[in-house]
């Protein structure tokens, strides 16, 4: 039983790790799909999000209280979590506008250049915002303000699973739907899908390819920017440099599921999530960063469209 | 014939120039300054002590140039940041001794980017002191190799004494940062000082520098029902972890070290910090007129209180140029000479002596965290 009980903890806990993965995994394979690119400049914007709420909540404290609730109570619950939305909400939008702000100066003069000249200058836009932020905000850790009270759940015997970690998979669970109903039933993520099949048809249709690769752009970063808000109120500790490894890790995972797929990039991201918490459980802390890197390899190796991806003939 | 005249003196104007430049530098850099490298991590993870380094460094070597510099020169600074990054200091080390040459080095912030400079001064036959890097390896590197700081075992001893002593704890855990050669060498001592004395390590867990989710460990030290928690690590880690050993109802007190010491801590852990304990070098509420006489200079200049760090680069700066100024040149060989001479130098952190192993002896504190303020708690001299 306390075998079984452990399992399902370090499930749960990988699970929520995992779900953070995902969310930025999504804005990866998006991209991807569109303009058959990396944006290495993803995890940035995840970082950005983080900062964007830690700058955004002293303006809104004295309206919701933000950490001056203990635990949450039924009375209490739905006012913190309109107050928790909200910076949420505002921190994704300001990251969606920076997405397509970004690919409007760094990007998009660089379209009919070669794929490798876009790269670069994604790498470059990373190492920009990282130190724009050290520069204008400070290297050092910041304290996230504790937008939502932070305990374990009662009532699950030894099972310990914080409202934070709930928070992560029920807000990833509510934005996949979301994403789901954008890209499959509306106007625009059909536009999206269309690009993503052919460009060149897809403008010659009446698409305006720019305002539909803006929108992939926004839509992406507005996702990092939730999970950058997620993590910090569950790890309230916030650094310039957040956004480098789970943003590597998070393409890890968009590979593993295929790239250009998105319930790969969010399957990805759990198996990514799942197998970080696992290494560590079974004591090999140091090999946390290292799993998602061996998956890397042998997903290249092996089955380089990954899990959910399909072969892609070059056309000519 | 004047064709080839006017072509050829641009030529020879520029050689003339060419080597006045070149006598004019070497005049000046043989009359100039007293160059010293300080190498610490000013960005990255561990920012808000390398920041704190240098400002007591600078704040030095301001107040020695103040009073006519060393040797009748000024001393200049030549500060680098290595990013609180692996492999960064091993070349802003090269660029030291290749581009700078400078007569001395300060440094590195931690002892795993001084163990990664020091090889590469000891071949260079360049004296290195660091004011803050404490794992027992360090200096035995060479006998260029010199810190300013107490050592690993003697912190661990500091730990463990007091988790025995104080808290009357017989069982606890211990939980490493398998990156830093800080925790590793922390982690060794404490074991050592805690088992010597009929009590019991429960078990040694470990995490890494930039986790940020320290559940999966806290699950097994929940589990393990430890009377303390040993936490020999840094402070951006170390907040995380009380705030999640709390949250998860980890009721006893965690002990850490130096690395604990800055406000990042409290403000990250809020509450969570509260009823913990670190060792540490030194305390800005120390009553010692000379420490307060730093406490005031030190506030005035940067509108904060100086942390440990900020003291210990202090004293360290300070002690680096009196071996200059003792040794009479900036021969390295006669720098090292002074430098392993150091005896009962007056710091802000305490009477320093660099004994046969190129270590300091020095005396140390314990504090406790009341309401997120630091209090002595303990004065511990070797």
């Amino acid at each position: 039983m306390d075998k079984l009980i452990e399992m399902l903890q370090q499930l749960v806990n990988g699970v929520s790790l995992g779900s953070i993965y995902a969310l930025i995994a999504l804005g990866y394979t998006m991209v991807y799909g569109v303009l058959r690119f990396i944006n290495f400049a993803h995890g940035d914007i995840y970082m950005l999000g983080a900062y964007a709420g830690f700058l955004l909540a002293p303006l809104f404290a004295h309206i919701f209280k933000f950490g001056e609730f203990d635990t949450f109570t039924p009375q209490n619950t739905l006012f913190i979590l309109s107050g928790a939305g909200l910076i949420m909400i505002l921190s994704m939008a300001i990251c969606a506008a920076l997405g397509v702000l970004i690919e409007r100066i760094a990007y998009r003069p660089l379209r009919e250049r070669p794929r490798l000249n876009v790269l670069i200058t994604a790498i470059g836009v990373s190492l920009f915002l990282q130190n724009i932020t050290q520069y204008r905000l400070g290297a050092d850790p910041k304290a996230f303000p504790q937008l939502i009270p932070v305990h374990v759940i009662e009532g699950l015997g030894n099972l310990t699973i914080l409202t934070s970690q709930l928070a992560i998979i029920i807000s990833t669970i509510i934005l996949l739907i979301l994403l789901h109903f954008v890209v499959m039933k509306t106007k625009i993520g059909l536009a999206m899908r269309a690009l993503s099949l052919n460009p060149t048809a897809c403008s010659i249709m009446g698409v305006n390819n720019d305002v539909v690769i803006s929108f992939t752009f926004a839509l992406g970063s507005a996702l990092a920017a939730a999970a950058g808000i997620l993590v910090s109120m569950d790890s309230p500790s916030i650094n310039p440099l957040m956004g480098n490894l789970p943003g590597i890790k998070a393409f890890v995972a968009a590979v593993l599921g295929g790239i250009g797929n998105i319930p790969g990039a969010a399957l990805g991201g759990l198996i990514i999530g799942i197998l970080e918490t696992l290494v560590v459980a079974i004591g090999f802390p140091q090999w946390r960063d290292g799993i998602a890197f061996a998956v890397l390899i042998v997903i290249l190796l092996f089955k380089p469209t990954g899990i959910l991806g399909r072969v892609e003939r070059e056309k000519v | 014939m004047v064709k080839g005249w006017r072509s050829l003196n641009p030529g020879l104007m520029h050689l003339f120039f060419g080597i006045s430049a070149c006598l004019a530098w070497t005049i000046q850099s043989s009359l100039g300054e007293i160059k010293i490298g300080a190498v610490s991590c000013l960005t990255g993870a561990l920012s808000t002590f390398g920041v704190s380094s240098i400002q007591g460094a600078k704040l030095a070597v301001e107040e020695i140039n103040a009073v006519g510099g060393t040797l009748g020169q000024p001393i200049q600074l030549i500060v680098e940041d290595n990013g609180s990054k692996a492999g960064e200091t091993a070349t802003i080390l090269r660029k030291f001794i290749s581009q700078d040459k400078v007569v001395a080095v300060l440094g590195g912030l931690t002892s795993s980017s001084t163990m990664e400079g020091a090889p590469l001064a000891q071949a260079a036959k360049l004296p290195l002191l660091t004011p803050s890097a404490t794992n027992i390896a360090v200096t035995k590197i060479g006998n260029y190799i010199f810190r300013s700081c107490f050592i690993d075992p003697f912190t661990g001893q500091m730990m463990a004494r007091f988790a025995l002593d104080r808290l009357q704890a017989k069982q606890a855990i211990v939980m490493t940062d398998v990156k830093q050669d800080y925790s590793v060498g922390l982690t060794d001592a404490i074991r050592l000082y805690f088992s010597q004395s009929g009590a019991k390590i429960l078990s040694a867990l470990s995490y890494s520098s930039g986790d940020s989710d320290f559940r999966t460990q806290l699950t097994a030290v929940r589990m393990a029902h430890p009377e303390v928690v040993f936490l020999p690590g840094y402070y951006t880690e170390a907040a995380l972890i009380l705030l999640q050993a709390r949250q998860l109802g980890i009721r006893c007190p965690f002990v850490g070290g130096e690395g604990w010491d800055s406000p990042t801590l409290v403000q990250v852990a809020g509450k969570a910090a509260d009823g913990n304990y670190y060792t540490d070098h030194f305390s800005a509420a120390d009553p010692d007129p000379k420490v307060q006489k730093f406490v005031q200079t030190y506030r005035a200049k940067y509108a904060t209180l100086p942390d440990a760090l900020a003291a210990l680069w202090y004293d360290g700066a300070r002690l680096l140029t009196q071996a200059v100024q003792r040794a009479g040149s900036t021969d390295p060989e006669k720098v090292r000479e002074a430098l392993a001479a150091t005896r009962d130098f007056d710091g802000v952190t305490g009477r320093i002596s660099i004994d046969d192993n190129r270590n300091a002896s020095k005396p140390g504190v314990i504090l406790e965290i009341v309401n997120g303020e630091p209090k002595v708690v303990q004065q511990i001299t070797p």
